[in-house]
């Protein structure tokens, strides 16, 4: 009998391995060298695995067709596997192997519609918080309001794509039926937050994404406006902290000096 | 009237009631919120409720308000030749501050290796060497999160070369060393014994029943190997098998009434149909209360 570190050696590289043969070490009543019976494991650890990530990217799958997603989903899984039993954390790096993903190349928003939906995940387990309302937000002076600095909701997230993201996954999610987008109409940035127990997401215009991406990154109201200004000179200051404010999408507030 | 006295709970044999649990599912938590009091208990894979917040956290702070709970671990990889996840060990040991559960158990198995989660509760030797590694790992989870864990018996589809004892020796005596209770899953029971040609019933008959402070019921696929030999497959997809119910009777018949569980955890039915799986249990712990007492 090998020692116990040896035989956990060659059982796990023979699930990973398909081509390696069983482990020495196992048998069974019936064969003495019981392949079928070791492919439960690794039926098991492959399918369990794919299950999680079909779960947690139903519209990238819904996309490609199961029978692509399930073959895509193994291969991430060969070159990325679990590193934790929290499978909650699982599947971050997915967008970006789709990214890299040859056979996928001809569904080019296909990286990004996983970003959204990995995002979605996160916001549907980030930490809880009461988000700010725009009567807190009414007690700071005026004079004291460029030099804002908004906490960000914990769940709230930015997916920018040169894609039509949100319409596609929006008809892929609610429509029994999917309604054709069009490529030509452009790319969309999406807003996700969770300000109670349901998950949202917003389609929000390019100058309210560059205020929302300077908002993440800690820029004060007069510097976030200024960025937002730059990406679309249509950008309004007033509506989109209303809008804002009222998806729940900030969490607090403090004034720098 | 308590609580408890509402919900039929009188006969408490502590901080679970020795009657039927399920596991909870999200597809589940609006049912249960709405028809209160039809299962005793529930229970959950403490994994799924590893973020941060969100609905799981939310929904299961409310049932846990009307429910005793169960933590049924599905991660830590006890069996591993590998040390524990420490991480992962003060994951549960806050749940289990958190929830206050009354039962907290994990599997006679592994499933990390060098790092990689494998997912699976993968089989192990009975060996001298195997014990003295879980032996230490289920001595530390008790020490770390201050409880005593139950330690669940595995379904197996191979088995090893070299054993030097039987799985219910090995269960036995880590009972017996390290003061964890056992988990003990008649499922289970079935599933190895056609597997590897033991006999159930006498399995039953010798299962250490003195330590055991759960039950597990499922239901189970059906395959055949390479030699033609029936393989069953512990699959949690459907109802509990009528060969397991009768197994589940002599179980009862030696343990007396224990909290016992429903797993259905894929192609998850609709809640009334878990429900009536769960009374059928019911039934099989409320007659075998009636009988004893009426020997008394």
């Amino acid at each position: 009998m090998p020692r116990l570190t040896e035989l956990q050696d060659a059982f796990a590289d023979a699930i990973v391995n398909v081509e390696h043969d069983v482990p020495e070490a196992i048998t069974s009543h019936s064969s003495p060298k019981p392949r079928e019976r070791f492919n439960i494991y690794r039926n098991n650890v492959y399918s369990s695995l794919i299950d999680v990530l079909s779960a947690r990217f139903p519209v990238a799958e819904r996309l490609v067709g199961e029978e692509f997603f399930r073959a895509m989903a193994r291969m991430f899984i060969e070159e990325s596997p679990p590193r934790s039993p929290m499978l909650l954390v699982y599947g971050d790096a997915f967008p970006s192997f789709l990214t890299e993903f040859e056979h996928a190349q001809d569904v080019p928003y296909l990286p990004d519609i996983a970003r959204l939906e990995w995002a979605r995940h996160q916001a549907y387990h980030a930490a809880d918080c009461a988000p700010l309302t725009a009567g807190e937000l009414a007690t700071v002076p005026s004079d004291q309001s460029a030099r804002l600095v908004f906490e960000p909701h914990p769940s709230l997230a930015l997916v920018r794509s040169p894609f039509p993201i949100v319409s596609i996954w929006q008809t892929n999610t609610a429509d029994d039926e999917v309604k054709p987008v069009s490529l030509s109409e452009g790319g969309q940035d999406a807003l996700i937050v969770r300000p109670q127990l349901e998950v949202e997401t917003y389609k929000i215009s390019g100058g309210e994404a560059g205020f929302v991406a300077a908002l993440n990154e800690g820029a004060n109201l007069a510097s976030a406006a200024q960025a937002a200004l730059e990406e679309s000179a249509d950008f309004a200051l007033d509506k989109t902290l209303a809008q804002l404010l009222a998806i729940g999408a900030l969490a607090g507030y403090q004034v720098s000096r | 009237m308590s609580l408890a006295e509402d919900m039929g709970l009188s006969w408490f044999d502590g901080p679970i009631p020795a009657r039927t649990g399920l596991g909870l599912k999200p597809d589940h938590y609006a049912d249960i919120l709405e028809s209160p009091a039809k299962v005793g208990w529930f229970e959950v894979h403490p994994e799924n409720y590893m973020g941060a917040g969100g609905p799981p956290h939310h929904y299961l702070s409310r049932i846990r308000e009307s429910y005793p709970l169960s933590l049924h671990g599905v991660g830590l990889s006890i069996g591993a030749a590998a040390p524990l996840n420490r991480d992962h060990l003060e994951r549960l040991k806050g749940l289990v501050e958190r929830y206050q559960p009354a039962l907290f158990s994990e599997h006679l198995a592994w499933s990390t290796h060098d790092d990689v989660f494998l997912n699976d509760l993968l089989p192990l030797p009975y060996t001298e060497e195997t014990f003295a590694h879980v032996a230490g790992h289920v001595g530390e989870v008790q020490e770390t999160v201050g409880r005593q864990l139950l330690l669940e018996n595995p379904s197996t589809y191979v088995a090893f070369e070299n054993n030097d004892m039987s799985e219910i020796e090995f269960l036995g005596q880590l009972a017996a060393q390290t003061g964890c209770g056992l988990l003990l899953d008649v499922n289970n029971v079935h599933v190895s014994a056609t597997n590897h040609a033991f006999d159930a019933e006498a399995y039953i008959d010798t299962f250490p029943i003195e330590h055991v402070g759960e039950i597990h019921l499922a239901g189970f696929a059906e395959t055949r190997d390479e030699a033609g030999a029936p393989v069953l497959i512990d699959a949690h997809d459907r109802r509990v098998a009528d060969r397991v119910w009768a197994l589940y009777e002599r179980t009862i018949k030696r343990t007396g009434p224990r909290p016992t569980l429903i797993e259905w955890d894929n192609d998850i039915p609709e809640w009334a149909i878990l429900v009536r799986e769960a009374q059928r249990a019911d039934q099989i712990i409320e007659k075998r209360r009636t009988n004893h007492a009426a020997i008394d």
